[in-house]
């Protein structure tokens, strides 16, 4: 694919060294002017093997995350077609199916159990395998290194692994949806005790299991990406890229990194609490429970401490997917507005909030517990504060738009969509976290609409301006700007046309997860409108397949790409076309000013490349610019 | 093209910690969470009834002064491989890895005596203020464990004259991460012995 170019000869003269690995290592061992660097298996004449599917290179590793995303991506597509096919047609014959769904039809109905591990595997997949591991495993992979200038990830090891163990989770997660039993089908938040007695449901058994093994060894991978993502911010910048002069694309990923390493750890807690309730006979979340008129002997548990575990992480969680979609916008925004990011301090400190802030507001998905109600408010407090942060942000992408020489390129148009579906998502968040209201919307197709356009489509907005904006970089030639266009309206208005009738029946109080509505008068009215949600479903769905076809034919067939092709100011644009292991085949350059240089008064062009030092920017320079540049 | 291999004094000060030192300091972080989820969970379910007390058992004490003298001799072998004093860090490590393993062993015996007091685990007599207890003390072992492969590796190249005192970060590393799970350690057994 890539990687024609002549490589430049790493192999180290010094053995870097440290504590975890296990290499045979020389004296030389303290800091100073030690070498960082992993890349000794880097010779000429690679092996394939070594190269594309082993490597230890962190673009070749990113590359290996949005793949592997793409394939989950469409799999929960196809999962949510399902699922829409069942809601818009209830009485409708799917027959048809069987030759692909087998037992799973049965006397042309879809089974009810299948049903339920189709929403569960959907949530599933589309929250941690695609807008967790595709979007953030992909793009802090890729742009970590290149725009913070350095050669390659802290540990291109630990890198590598972080992409295995994400490879064995998904084959695990994959195998589970082949069992007999059928995958797990507890809803992706999995709350026991549905998903702890495994005789309760089919679903809770062993695709149950495979789901815990599965998110355990997803964990381990998010682990080992998110140390090396942090160490690489903190000790790989090149000279003079201190932490104010970084794009908002890093800061984004920094902070979702450490979000990660702080939340997921606990998600790992619950699961193993979980895994000894299941298998080993302990009662950490079980109590008092009758299944046929049979006593358990469990005694003592409580489901409400999973919730507390769950959403622990499950709120930051969200933060992890959307706040690389946050970095990724305001970069393409202001680099095709040609104008600075508005307010670039506001919106780092605007990150910073949302990140403190996500972890004191889990109970915001528990008002309906039997929470005390005094701690319900204080929750409810600290929900709408992150209206705050979020609306800064909003602000500042709103007013970098403004007046800007706007360059509709298909990135740019996603990233405005971003705007778009973040600020009418995150209004109805603002309902959701009142915890009166919430009460009355709780499990209503409100929330399902929520979430869906203020993290799920938002973050997939952002995800795709940020394969359309950095496609160049990746693969040394462009995507075609027409498809993007088509691809882009498709989604937009297919997303809207979904889910603001979502709002609609959700606020009536139809409810999520429910197989069949239509025993339910009250609900009956709304067949028309579910006809209405499934057909623009379907056809947003088959609307991204213009997205994958745009993107493999380009790989092989696009136009080719120049070195800077969107005329951005920040240092992934200052290597070769199709960069080699190490990025820069000479020296790193050095960084002298922020990146967000574009139509500075008096420059005569309108951008300025980070590692344009002051003294050849005389005509634009501020005074005390001028004084750095003496 | 001859490119430079990267020096880490081309690069922005950061926090003037090696980068294998933050990885580390960045996992500790993460176990961190993980023993805070722990023992939150715990108070949280204790505090919402139908909680078991039990005894905690006096090999306990003994297994937490175990544990305390083998920090101390870690940071022995610390100080010794600074001064440049092969000998004295190699017996440092070697008296770390045997009191590590003598906690281990004890840690199993303690669960003995935890079934001896009707402490269990799973099954129908149990409740899950004993079954915090396994989970604390298991899950603590388990990251004990990588810890003595640590300070093994840190051995095996110390007896290869490959740490010294220009030569710490493998010792510094060790050092730092053994007396995490030491502290880790008093701090679940200080909490065990208030939230019984």
């Amino acid at each position: 694919m890539s990687d024609m170019t002549p490589k430049p000869n790493l192999s180290p003269s010094v053995e870097a060294q440290g504590g975890i690995g296990s290499a045979p290592v020389p004296a030389t061992e303290h800091d100073d002017h030690l070498l960082h660097d992993d890349h000794h298996h880097e010779h000429h004449d690679q092996h394939w093997l070594w190269k594309y599917v082993f490597s230890q290179d962190h673009k070749v590793i990113a590359k290996q995350f949005l793949i592997t995303g793409m394939i989950w991506a469409i799999l929960g597509g196809t999962l949510s077609s399902l699922f829409r096919l069942q809601l818009g047609w209830p009485e409708g014959s799917m027959e048809w199916l069987t030759p692909f769904l087998g037992k799973w039809i049965q006397a042309g109905k879809l089974n009810p159990e299948f049903y339920l591990a189709l929403v569960t595997m959907h949530g599933t997949i589309m929250v941690f395998f695609v807008l967790t591991a595709g979007l953030s495993g992909t793009f802090s992979n890729f742009l970590i290194p290149l725009q913070v200038g350095a050669r390659d990830m802290a540990s291109g090891f630990m890198n590598m692994l972080s992409y295995w163990f994400f490879f064995l989770s998904s084959i695990v997660m994959f195998s589970s949806l082949f069992i007999e039993t059928g995958p797990a089908a507890a809803g992706w938040t999995i709350y026991p005790p549905l998903s702890a007695l495994p005789q309760a449901i089919p679903g809770s058994g062993a695709g149950m299991t495979m789901w815990l093994v599965s998110m355990a060894l997803f964990i381990v991978s998010q682990l080992l990406g998110g140390v090396n993502y942090v160490t690489t911010v903190i000790n790989l910048r090149t000279r003079g890229m201190s932490m104010s002069k970084l794009p908002l694309t890093i800061w984004a990923f920094f902070l979702t990194a450490i979000l990660g390493i702080l939340s997921f750890p606990v998600l790992f807690s619950a699961a193993l609490l979980l895994i000894f309730d299941r298998s080993f006979g302990t009662s950490f979340f079980l109590s008092d429970i009758y299944i046929a008129g049979q006593a358990l002997s469990n005694q003592g548990g409580s489901p409400v401490l999973f919730q507390h575990l769950f959403w622990f992480l499950g709120h930051p969680e969200v933060y992890i997917v959307i706040m690389p979609a946050m970095g990724m916008v305001s970069e393409v925004l202001a680099t095709n507005a040609r104008k600075p990011i508005f307010g670039y301090r506001a919106m780092i400190g605007s990150l910073i909030g949302i990140s403190l802030l996500s972890f004191v507001v889990w109970a915001h998905h528990m008002f309906v517990t039997g929470m005390n109600p005094f701690l319900g408010s204080v929750f409810m407090f600290l929900t709408l504060i992150i209206a705050v942060p979020s609306g800064v942000k909003v602000f500042n992408w709103l007013a970098t738009l403004w007046r800007g020489n706007i360059r509709f390129t298909a990135a740019m148009l996603f990233a405005i969509g971003f705007v778009s579906l973040f600020i009418s998502g995150g209004l109805t968040g603002i309902i959701l976290g009142n915890a009166t209201l919430d009460i009355q919307m709780h499990n209503t197709y409100f929330v399902v609409a929520h979430f869906h356009l203020v993290m799920g489509s938002s973050a997939f907005f952002g995800l795709f301006a940020g394969v359309y904006h950095w496609f160049p970089k990746m693969f040394g030639r462009m995507m075609d700007e027409k498809l993007g266009y088509i691809h882009f309206w498709l989604t937009f208005v297919g997303v809207y046309l979904v889910f603001m009738p979502m709002h609609y029946v959700g606020i009536a109080g139809f409810p999520r997860r429910y197989y069949a509505w239509t025993g339910f008068d009250a609900f009956s009215q709304f067949a028309d409108l579910n006809k209405f949600i499934s057909i623009a479903a379907i056809i947003a769905f088959l609307g991204q397949f213009i997205f994958i076809f745009n993107f493999f034919y380009s790989i092989f067939r696009g136009r080719r790409a120049t070195q800077n092709p969107w005329n951005s100011t920040t240092l992934e644009w200052t290597t070769p076309i199709e960069p080699g292991h190490g990025n820069w085949p000479g020296e790193i350059p050095a960084v002298y000013r922020w990146p967000y240089d574009y139509s500075k008064p008096g420059s005569e062009v309108d951008f300025i490349p980070q590692n344009v030092p002051y003294s050849q920017t005389h005509s634009s320079n501020l005074p005390y610019e001028q004084d750095m540049a003496e | 093209m001859n490119p430079q291999p990267e020096l880490l004094s081309e690069k922005e000060v950061g926090l003037g910690w090696h980068p294998k030192r933050v990885v580390l300091i960045l996992l500790i972080f993460s176990i961190v969470m993980m023993f805070a989820a722990f023992t939150s969970g715990y108070i949280v379910r204790r505090d919402e009834g139908n909680w078991r007390e039990f005894d905690l058992p006096v090999s306990l004490l003994i297994n937490s002064v175990l544990i305390a003298l083998s920090s101390a001799s870690m940071q022995w072998a610390y100080a010794s491989a600074r001064k440049d004093e092969i000998g004295r860090l190699k017996t440092g490590l070697g008296i770390t890895l045997a009191l590590g393993l003598a906690f281990l062993v004890g840690q199993y015996m303690s669960f003995g005596d935890l079934v001896a007091g009707n402490t269990y685990f799973g099954g129908a007599d149990a409740n899950p203020s004993g079954s915090f207890v396994y989970v604390l003390m298991g899950v603590h072992a388990f990251h004990l464990i990588t810890g003595l492969v640590f300070v093994a590796v840190v051995l095996r190249r110390a007896l290869n004259y490959q740490v010294h005192s220009r030569a710490m970060l493998s010792i510094g590393n060790a050092t730092l991460y053994w007396h995490f799970l030491g502290g880790l350690w008093l701090y679940l057994y200080l909490f065990l012995l208030l939230n019984h």
